[in-house]
């Protein structure tokens, strides 16, 4: 077998669905029929889980660290709010495809700016986009309704066919179904070979490109990609909530975001959705402790995680499921640690 | 006219108090290449403790500012000396994860103890109002923050240049390795630094709660200067920032007197563009490695 051909065969291997994933994703649908008064809580979480998701396609697969991932979730969610307001695309999927794609232009004329410079410049460069945006948005409160954010928002039904209700359910099964979508693409991508040549490149930029490939091409594309991706979660924010406000802009939504990639663990993908279940619960237990302080607790998480180290805490948290799965299956353990994380 | 130059008195004054809160950062993040964005932190922490000695304690205010920076410079050195030492080889994105954990951490735990409003320090009467000279208002408070700062500024510098702490400093930094070879014992250069920083970063948030505010989110709301401060101005000397601080106080007054409806949006644009155009910094060469 040539080495190009053993590549190509790892790569299909390792591209493969397993059960494990399959089993994730039957959990995730069983969640709406087991927990039937806790949709607004469990739409958080898919929300939450899509922008953690656009944030590993930049993070975990092209290493671009961001501190102002929030200015492409805000920019959906008042592009969603927008639109639905004064009622120029009133239904919700194309609408959110429409504030995906604003979002998505502004990350590609943005990633000029980002693929220049090394790690502290960058993490300026975005954190200073998002407050620029932050600060646009106060400015022209005519538009975006100032700090009192967008009111009035009425959603139409989802392709005419399924109107929001008021538990929340549609909403659910709506943001679900989006999730399930642009994950079914991330995943494509990052098993493409256009994905693994990202991965080359957060591995040694300098290497991938002396092997041919176009480093500053490939980036501007994942972080295009990636900011239509949080540009929907934004989207989805406000067609779920119906409220869109400043604070969508915030750098603690960018923080707690790096929080929630970071207990998930980075570049396998589940690493957002994971990490947006165990966050909201963490967030949930805090706020019942000490309501006001819960940020405190966060904050804490955050130091542990980082003193600990991150791959120790994965390989602990890893260990007991791995020893169930050896035990029952007999074979290698499907869940195995993310690959950018492995000693 | 005489306007313009009363901003622009008040613009060297807030610049020049960004220059003693920012500086530490640049020694930390710009000499050891840790991005600290919990430096805020300190400077809050001592303004507070400034904030109790002076309302509660009723020490006179000018006993309150040493105790604030060595307060400031205590908390340092037990943070340097348990947490950060441990992060300095680590990468980028975990030294983010921390400092901003220990943001929140901070934030939250000052809320809880002294509470979320905005925190004022008794001044003494010899401080309060301003006088003119040649038709020009000048306030009293800041110009004692342009000479307490102006002498900082100047013995900092006389530091860096003529002493042997200096020197050695400006060793370690250059290569920890061959420092260390010659016998410099660069952790407890590097500790030191950290601490005198932070002590410097708590003396600015005593002096900043008349012009800053002081409150639970002071961390937060400033981050953002420090950081321009520090990666504006560069790192190859102790100039760079203070010259990038002059600019950002006189054009941050200046924006906020004749545009005020742009609001922060010229600061962060021309953040933004200063960073594209030269990512090293307007006056530094090896600001980022």
């Amino acid at each position: 077998m040539t080495a190009q051909a053993d590549v190509g065969y790892h790569a299909i291997q390792h591209g493969r669905w397993h059960r494990g994933e399959i089993a994730f994703w039957i959990v995730a649908l069983a969640c709406a029929f087991v927990f039937p008064s806790r949709y607004l809580i469990m739409t958080d979480i898919v929300r939450l889980a899509l922008f953690a998701l656009s944030l590993d396609l930049i993070l975990g697969y092209a290493g671009i660290v961001s501190l102002g991932h929030a200015a492409f979730f805000g920019v959906g969610a008042y592009g969603a709010g927008l639109l639905a307001l004064h009622g120029i695309i009133a239904e919700p999927v194309l609408a959110l495809v429409a504030a995906g794609l604003v979002a998505m232009a502004l990350g590609f004329l943005t990633s000029f700016l980002v693929i220049r410079g090394v790690d502290l410049t960058r993490l300026m460069v975005t954190l200073g986009i998002a407050l620029l945006l932050e600060a646009l948005a106060e400015r022209f409160s005519s538009i975006t309704g100032g700090t009192d954010g967008l009111q009035g928002i009425e959603m139409q039904p989802i392709l005419g066919l399924f109107a929001f209700d008021m538990f929340g359910r549609t909403g659910f099964f709506y943001a679900l179904a989006v999730l399930f979508l642009l994950f079914l693409l991330a995943r494509r991508i990052v098993h493409s070979p256009f994905g693994l040549s990202l991965r080359a490149i957060r591995n040694n930029p300098l290497r991938a490109a002396a092997i041919g490939i176009p480093v500053n091409r490939r980036l501007i594309a994942v972080y295009t990609l990636a900011a239509f991706y949080a540009g929907i979660a934004g989207a989805l924010f406000t067609q779920t909530t119906a409220i869109a406000s400043l604070d969508v802009f915030s750098f603690e939504r960018s923080a707690d975001l790096m929080l929630v990639l970071v207990i998930g663990g980075t570049g396998y993908l589940y690493g957002g959705l994971i990490g947006a279940v165990v966050f909201r619960m963490l967030q949930e237990m805090f706020s019942t402790i000490t309501p006001q302080y819960w940020q405190f607790w966060i904050g804490l998480v955050l130091v542990v995680i980082v003193l600990v180290g991150r791959q120790r805490l994965h390989r602990v948290a890893l260990w007991l499921p791995n020893l169930v799965i050896t035990q029952l299956a007999g074979r290698k353990a499907a869940v195995v640690l993310p690959e950018s994380e492995a000693p | 006219m005489t306007s313009i130059l009363t901003n622009l008195f008040d613009g060297v004054a807030y610049g020049m108090l960004l220059f003693v809160l920012a500086c530490g950062l640049a020694v930390t993040l710009g000499l050891m290449n840790f991005v600290n964005l919990a430096h805020g932190a300190f400077a809050m922490a001592g303004g507070y403790v400034c904030a109790v000695l002076v309302n509660q304690a009723g020490w006179p205010f000018f006993a309150g500012l040493p105790l604030a920076f060595i307060a400031s410079a205590l908390i340092g050195v037990v943070l340097e000396r348990l947490l950060y030492r441990h992060l300095y080889a680590r990468s980028h994105l975990d030294q983010v994860l921390f400092s901003v954990g220990l943001v929140f951490m901070s934030v939250a735990a000052v809320d809880y103890i002294m509470g979320s409003s905005r925190v004022f320090i008794k001044l003494p009467a010899a401080l309060e109002g301003q006088f003119d000279l040649f038709g020009v208002g000048i306030g009293r408070y800041r110009l004692m923050i342009i000479v307490i700062c102006g002498l900082l500024t100047a013995g900092l510098q006389l530091v860096l240049a003529k002493t042997r702490f200096g020197s050695r400093l400006r060793a370690a930094v250059d290569d920890p390795r061959a420092a260390s070879g010659l016998g410099i014992n660069v952790p407890q250069v590097f500790a030191f630094t950290f601490a005198f920083g932070c002590g410097l970063a708590g003396l600015g948030g005593a002096l900043s709660a008349e012009i800053l505010g002081l409150d639970p989110y002071f961390p937060l709301k400033f981050m953002i200067y420090f950081l321009i401060v520090v990666t504006v101005g560069g790192s190859s000397s102790i100039t760079g920032p203070f010259l990038a601080s002059l600019l950002l106080g006189i054009g941050d007054v200046a924006g906020k007197y004749y545009v005020p409806k742009m609001g922060p949006f010229v600061i962060y644009a021309l953040m933004i563009v200063i960073l594209i155009w030269r990512p090293n910094g307007l006056f530094g060469r090896t600001a980022a490695r």
